[in-house]
């Protein structure tokens, strides 16, 4: 029995191993992290940022997608995840008591899910066709216009059915019984709290699973054959701009999941410059570049470590910012520099000696 | 197995960095007041750094009050968590506050606390963010907070009223104005609520004939802009006066104002209802004052402050009216009071949102006294017994007199309507 897990272990790719360390890694905090809430270990503070960690894990797994497997730059998922934020909170609170809350949430995630995916297509479809940095311009427009459009989007429903209005909530109409979906400026108000950590972390699992199964299959290998070189790629018959779609529109969606487990976490959802805007598409930028770009370990890592930061210098009072965007340039040097990289290596020589220096992770 | 290695060091540093939060968590109050002490008095020396006086002041004023509070703590303390924007685009709203709340905290404990428990204040920020809000919420907690003094933004106290009502913990909003923000029985507000101003602010033009033809700018983008406009829109119409243009404009396109002037202009208005803040207001009365256009303008507390805008000739102001419960150069002890203390301390003059904070924790003082609230009270007893108080109490505040309250959390308080005269309001 021994021997053949040894040996099956050993069949194992190297690829595969390195997949379950992933997967190994996210169990083992889950469950490090659940025990230390039963034992009452954890600070309120910290239990209520355990799902913004899966939210923005999720998000910053995605845009690792786009930017380090498809090689192409996103500044829009934050529009994205903003899409699928709206799409699933109207859906909870128009279905708030038709439903158990277990199926209503399982469907929010799938319409939030399809709504980015759908947005992330039709922007995909001209964009992708050409060459040159032009999704990160258009997935950046596309970012503010949906923040702008959100915020002057005025629904309703009432017994005639569902009514609209970019102007305001009085050209509406609503009957007396009607209810208001999204109110302009004042976006969703009551949205139920279904996301919870346990959610997150099959949500962060199955997002994983997917990007790690996409990577290494053959549309994956196709994926990032053009990445690497995209006239080689068409010279074998690679149809480059299906194959792009394809990567991008699978990240689009998971932003969207993302959307979806921020709306369900907070009883209010606006569209702000602060948490849909351009700030915080960079900030998801910063957690794949931080991590290592194509490195989808190290955008996890890098998504908790960022959004706890500027949370557990809260005791620093007014230097909390400063201090936050001191860590960001010092981890960006010691991660990336070239003079940081050889320091490492040497150290690493020093301290372990009789390893050869590690290469860069995949 | 360096992979392995590799992994499992990034698991320990995933961990450890979750239990550096714990950990963290239990020396808080300690460390921020500590750091926070330290680093005002580093900062002296740092020119730029000590343009922020107000803040660091707030900061090291904390750390008397808390020290103090170490030092005779008779009858226990009674910890207040305040939440508001204190970094970003807000900031000014956030800290105003803040400054207000803790100059009636020192007042209150220099008068012997509330039912001689001596009270502390902690403020956090939010940055106006609704997630960071309730991070915010969440790190009040873990220090033991009573009763919430917050938050100083609609959105923000929308949120973190959804978790005080299931942690039982009393929530009294110094700004919050929207109309979903004392939704939950433990929330109550100190201003008046959009709808409200809104309504106020087009019976008061109607009743005093200001004007026939009235063009409304507002933003779009932001709630509390667009919750008055709404209600101004619909009283509007049992009004003598119509509403001949409504110019939007969002918080990503707010300098240039001269499409919504001059619509305005070319419809003949004859007063202009600026239901915004006081940033845009002012720059909305250089672009008007550039392209000659001669007329009435009339806005609502978000303009207050507009006198304290940096390079911009506050004698544009001249004539301008606004609804606010609260002037700075009013004539009465309190404000008399209140003003001179916080030019002393914060070297500014102090704007309606100072002038909320301040209310807000004499309100809590107030229903906390009714209610007979001791320091040895679960969070659930306090909230219980502060709600029935509420209901029952009469405060005479900075804004306004005899303020009432009832069971759905809003304000009962006259408006008072203030005419800017020779740079400063005159009562109207």
């Amino acid at each position: 029995m021994d021997m053949e897990m040894k040996v099956n272990k050993s069949k194992l790719s190297k690829t595969t191993k390195n997949d379950l360390i992933t997967y190994g890694m996210v169990i083992l905090t889950y469950i490090v992290v659940q025990l230390l809430v039963s034992t009452g270990h954890v600070s309120s503070l910290i239990q209520g940022l355990l799902v913004p960690f899966c939210t923005y894990v999720i998000v910053a797994v995605a845009l690792n997608l786009t930017v380090g497997i498809l090689g192409e730059l996103s500044l829009g998922h934050a529009g994205f995840m903003c899409v699928g934020a709206f799409a699933s909170a109207v859906f909870s609170l128009a279905f708030k008591d038709a439903m158990p809350s277990g199926l209503r949430f399982f469907l929010a995630l799938l319409i939030g899910a399809a709504a980015a995916a759908l947005v992330g297509f039709l922007v995909g479809i001209p964009v992708l066709r050409l060459r040159g940095d032009y999704l990160a311009i258009v997935t950046l427009a596309f970012g503010e216009i949906i923040k702008n459009i959100i915020n002057v989007l005025y629904l309703g429903v009432d017994s005639r059915g569902v009514h609209f209005s970019m102007k305001d909530a009085i050209s509406l109409h609503l009957e007396e019984d009607g209810v208001m979906l999204i109110k302009g400026a004042q976006g969703v108000t009551g949205t139920p709290n279904d996301s919870n950590f346990t959610v997150g972390v099959i949500l962060i699992l199955v997002t994983l699973f997917i990007v790690l199964n996409f990577i290494h299959s053959r549309t994956g290998r196709a994926v990032m054959s053009i990445r690497d070189n995209r006239i080689a790629a068409e010279s074998v018959g690679i149809n480059v701009t299906k194959y792009k779609l394809i990567a991008f529109t699978v990240s689009a969606s998971l932003a969207g999941v993302a959307g979806v487990l921020y709306a369900h976490n907070l009883s209010t959802l606006n569209a702000l410059p602060k948490n849909f805007g351009y700030n915080m598409s960079i900030m998801i930028l910063v957690f794949v570049v931080l991590g290592g770009i194509g490195n989808i370990r190290g955008s996890i890592i890098a998504a908790v470590l960022l959004t706890l930061l500027p949370e557990v210098l809260r005791g620093l009072s007014d230097y909390r910012m400063l201090i936050y965007s001191i860590v960001l340039i010092a981890m960006m040097i010691f991660n990336w520099s070239p003079n940081a990289v050889f320091l490492r290596k040497r150290l690493r020589q020093k301290f372990l000696p009789g390893r050869k220096v590690e290469k860069e992770e995949a | 197995m360096k992979k392995r290695m590799l992994s499992l060091v990034l698991a320990g540093v995933m961990t450890a960095a979750m239990l550096t939060g714990c950990g963290g968590s239990a020396g808080t109050d300690a460390g921020s007041t500590d750091g926070a002490a330290q680093e005002s008095s580093d900062a002296a020396g740092e020119t730029e750094a000590a343009e922020e006086t107000p803040g660091e002041e707030a900061a090291s004023d904390e750390t008397a009050a808390e020290d103090g509070a170490a030092g005779d703590s008779a009858g226990g303390t009674f910890k207040i968590g305040g939440i508001g924007p204190l970094t970003g685009s807000y900031a000014v709203y956030g800290i105003a506050a803040m400054n207000g709340s803790q100059i009636a905290v020192d007042e209150i404990n220099a008068a012997g606390g509330i039912n001689g428990m001596t009270v502390e204040l902690n403020f956090q920020d939010d940055e106006t963010d609704s997630e960071k809000s309730v991070n915010a919420y969440n790190a009040l907690k873990d220090w033991g907070v009573q009763v919430i003094d917050g938050c100083v933004t609609s959105a923000c106290s929308i949120a973190v009223s959804a978790k005080t009502v299931e942690d039982n913990i009393f929530q009294l909003t110094p700004s919050g104005s929207a109309v979903e923000c004392v939704a939950n029985p433990n929330a109550f507000r100190v201003c008046f609520s959009d709808p409200n101003q809104g309504v106020a602010s087009a019976q008061y033009i109607g009743e005093h004939g200001l004007a026939t033809k009235v063009a409304v700018i507002y933003d779009s983008s932001d709630v509390y802009s667009s919750g008055i406009y709404e209600k101004f829109v619909a009283e509007a119409e049992s009004q003598p006066f119509e509403i001949v243009t409504a110019g939007a404009f969002t918080a990503d396109n707010k300098t240039d104002f001269s499409v919504q002037l001059q619509q305005a202009k070319d419809a003949g208005a004859d007063l202009v209802f600026l239901p915004i803040y006081y940033n845009e207001a002012a720059m909305i009365l250089k672009q008007a004052s550039d392209m000659s256009f001669d007329v009435k303008f009339f806005g609502c507390d978000g303009l207050d402050g507009i006198l304290g805008v940096k390079n911009f000739d506050a004698s544009l102001t001249e004539g301008v009216m606004l609804l606010t419960p609260f002037a700075a150069d009013a004539t009465d002890d309190l404000t008399v009071k209140f003003v001179t203390t916080y030019k002393e301390k914060f070297n500014e003059t102090p704007n309606q949102f100072a002038a909320d904070g301040y209310d807000a924790i004499y309100t809590i003082k107030a229903a906390a006294e009714k209610a007979g609230i001791t320091a040895d009270m679960s969070n659930e007893e306090i909230c219980a017994a502060m709600q029935t108080a509420m209901t029952e109490i009469t405060v005479d505040g900075l804004t306004g007199e005899g303020i009432t309250w009832d069971a759905s959390g809003e304000p009962t308080k006259e408006p008072k309507a203030v005419v800017i005269k020779d740079g400063v309001y005159t009562a109207m």
